[in-house]
């Protein structure tokens, strides 16, 4: 099964909020749409999910057109950031009420409430009302009502961003499991890039109303084909910065320069991006190759297991993210060490350039 | 280690001193009224519950207190499904929204005798637009000075145009709460109109509903101004609401004492409808 995206747009009064966007999202894994708030991720599951009108455009489900197709008549799921379930019905009745509507025989309904009860683990609970349940059950709740339904899309916004640490992790591992198996299309939409990479299948990255790249998660997150790409699969916001290429050699500033490998020493001569994520800018050396940056701390970050500093060189800010717990000492000089194997190069407006693909 | 001392007892002497002059002082005043007899003068004899028992085999008192219950019963079937309606098809957002709620307002801001005025005005058989619309180009005999239905559609009409507002603007409070991923878990369930009203709107609204109807119960079975203004309790007796026949007693004929009985009696019908009535609406809600 597919849901196909063929120049979806989205306009509200005159002004673009989806720009063209062309999607296959297949069923068998996971579709996510990676993106920060206001990228447009609930703005394209709506339109996928016929909620709001698209300006342009064509929305194939398995082939048939069904751009114009009313909501009630799409058998699509939704699960919310926010724990959306009908406050006066139990448990039961609410997993039961999109059955119902179908006018479904009791006993059938009955049997795929307890199915989605039992995966879910809400059997114990099917008698409460929504009020008597925690955020995480009640969102288990929403999540089992788009299990028992058997639709043939499953849209999952956020739903686990307003659940604490714990459970969401949990419900973060289990996810993949519900819907294996079941043939639904199941779109994810999520602001952070861990969750898409736990979560693997495919990843849109979306940004400022458009995907970015689309792709198995691993691929993209390994090749960004694009600037906006590599900002968008990085947490904590990935290292720009710009550098010179003359013959062989790489120039950052005034005193930073290194040899280009091989394959990167063949592109025109000339002013370029370099994008690196901050565990590859490091406290130590890692490879012989590694490019030593001196710079000046502004903030150190201690979480636990992990050190992160904030620095700057050559007018530019750097972050760098290591394991293990590094003291740097605030407004002194330190040395940090970028792996240049680990750079993405792109081209000064963010465009890639010709036959890189670089990891 | 806890320290205990009666001080506390002063943070609530104001209110009490304040609810004793505001109800409990005039409340036993009309108590000590409703059992004695007085002729002026400051002469009272004891009559102990005869006033009661008088009244409550009155045919008068009987007769006002059944027609205060279908007036009740009427606005109240008309009022709150008409302000539930007019609620749910205003605007929820937009540049018509303060216009709508104005519009809506603005009947309640009336004065109340200043509305049965402007209703007997209205329809004036002779001058009044209403009236006159209605007898000279309608060519329907219509004078609620002379016509028992007539007088009993005008009471109607006139409470439903001053309050339904009332109702529209409590629903209309309840359907703007109600966030937008329930409508849109309907549709994606599949659900009809009809389903998201019964399901999603109207579960919504019963708290703000309740009040409604219970404010709209209590006003309107102590209403006095307006019809008193309209009709004066005519033709006949046919609109001569409780209130009214309270003041007639009271004041028209001066027996403090059956008046004040009449009063004890129609404060303690308000209150136990209204508890009633909230008592059975929020059962579910104090068992969950």
């Amino acid at each position: 099964m597919a849901l196909e995206l063929q120049n979806i747009t989205k306009k509200v009064g005159g002004v673009t909020h989806i720009k063209p966007t062309n999607l296959v999202l297949e069923s068998g894994h996971f579709n996510v749409l990676l993106g920060e708030t206001g990228a447009g991720k609930t703005s394209l599951i709506k339109l996928m999910a016929g909620l709001d009108p698209i300006a342009d455009g064509q929305l194939l489900m398995d082939g048939e057109d069904v751009t114009g197709q009313s909501t009630q008549k799409r058998n699509i799921s939704l699960v919310h950031q926010f724990f959306v379930n009908y406050p006066h019905m139990t448990v039961f009745e609410n997993i039961a009420s999109p059955l119902k509507v179908t006018g479904m025989a009791k006993s059938e309904i009955e049997g795929r409430v307890e199915e989605a009860a039992n995966i879910l683990q809400l059997k114990p609970m099917l008698n409460r009302k929504p009020h008597e349940l925690s955020g995480g059950q009640q969102q288990r709740c929403a999540l089992a009502r788009a299990i028992a339904k058997q639709s043939k899309a499953v849209f999952l916004d956020e739903p686990l961003a307003n659940l604490d640490y714990k459970l969401r992790e949990e419900l973060r591992e289990q996810l993949p499991e519900l819907f294996a198996g079941r043939g639904a299309i199941v779109v994810y939409a999520t602001s952070e890039p861990e969750e898409a990479l736990l979560l693997g299948g495919k990843t849109a990255l979306m940004q400022d109303g458009q995907v970015a790249q689309f792709g198995p998660t691993a691929d993209i997150y390994r090749t960004p084909n694009s600037l906006m790409a590599a900002g968008i699969f990085s947490d904590p916001p990935i290292n720009m910065a710009e550098f010179t290429k003359t013959g062989r050699m790489a120039h950052m500033g005034r005193n930073i320069s290194w040899e280009l490998s091989d394959e990167r020493a063949g592109l025109k001569d000339g002013v370029y991006k370099l994008a690196i994520r901050p565990h590859h800018v490091l406290p130590y050396k890692t490879d012989a190759a590694s490019v030593p940056i001196v710079g000046k701390v502004l903030v150190t970050e201690l979480s636990g297991s992990e050190s992160s500093a904030h620095f700057e060189a050559d007018m530019a800010n750097w972050v760098s993210l290591a394991r293990g717990i590094h003291p740097y000492q605030v407004g002194e000089n330190h040395q940090f060490f970028m792996d240049p194997n680990q750079c993405f190069i792109f081209a000064l407006d963010g465009a890639p350039v010709g036959g890189d693909h670089h990891g | 280690m806890k320290t205990e001392n009666q001080k506390a007892w002063f943070f609530v002497l104001p209110v009490l001193i304040l609810v004793a002059f505001n109800a409990l002082i005039p409340m036993m005043t009309v108590v000590n009224y409703s059992v004695q007899e007085t002729f002026g003068d400051n002469l009272f004899f004891w009559e102990g519950l005869t006033w009661f028992e008088n009244l409550l085999r009155s045919e008068r008192f009987h007769a006002a207190l059944g027609r205060q219950f279908l007036f009740t019963f009427l606005i109240l079937i008309i009022e709150v499904p008409l302000g539930i309606a007019i609620a749910m098809s205003m605007p929820r957002k937009g540049i018509w929204v303060p216009f709508c709620l104005v519009i809506m307002a603005l009947p309640m801001l009336i004065p109340w005798n200043v509305v049965g005025a402007m209703w007997n005005i209205f329809t004036l058989p002779d001058i009044g637009l209403m009236g006159y619309f209605l007898n000279h180009v309608l060519g329907i005999s219509y004078d609620m000075t002379q016509n028992v239905f007539a007088a009993w559609v005008t009471i109607i009409i006139m409470d439903v145009w001053h309050w339904t507002s009332l109702v529209v603007l409590l629903s209309y409070a309840g359907l703007v709460s109600i966030p937008e991923a329930y409508y849109q878990a309907a549709k994606i369930d599949g659900a009809s109109n009809f389903a998201v009203f019964r399901f999603i709107q109207l579960p919504k609204m019963k708290n703000v509903l309740t009040i409604a109807i219970l404010l709209r119960f209590i006003d309107s079975f102590n209403i006095y101004t307006e019809p008193f203004v309209l009709t004066g309790g005519g033709p006949g007796n046919s609109t001569t609401l409780l209130s009214i026949d309270l003041v007639k007693i009271a004041l028209g004929q001066f027996d403090l004492g059956p008046a004040a009985a009449m009063s004890l009696i129609y404060f303690a019908i308000t209150l136990l409808v209204s508890w009633l009535f909230y008592t059975l609406m929020t059962k579910d809600d104090v068992r969950s």
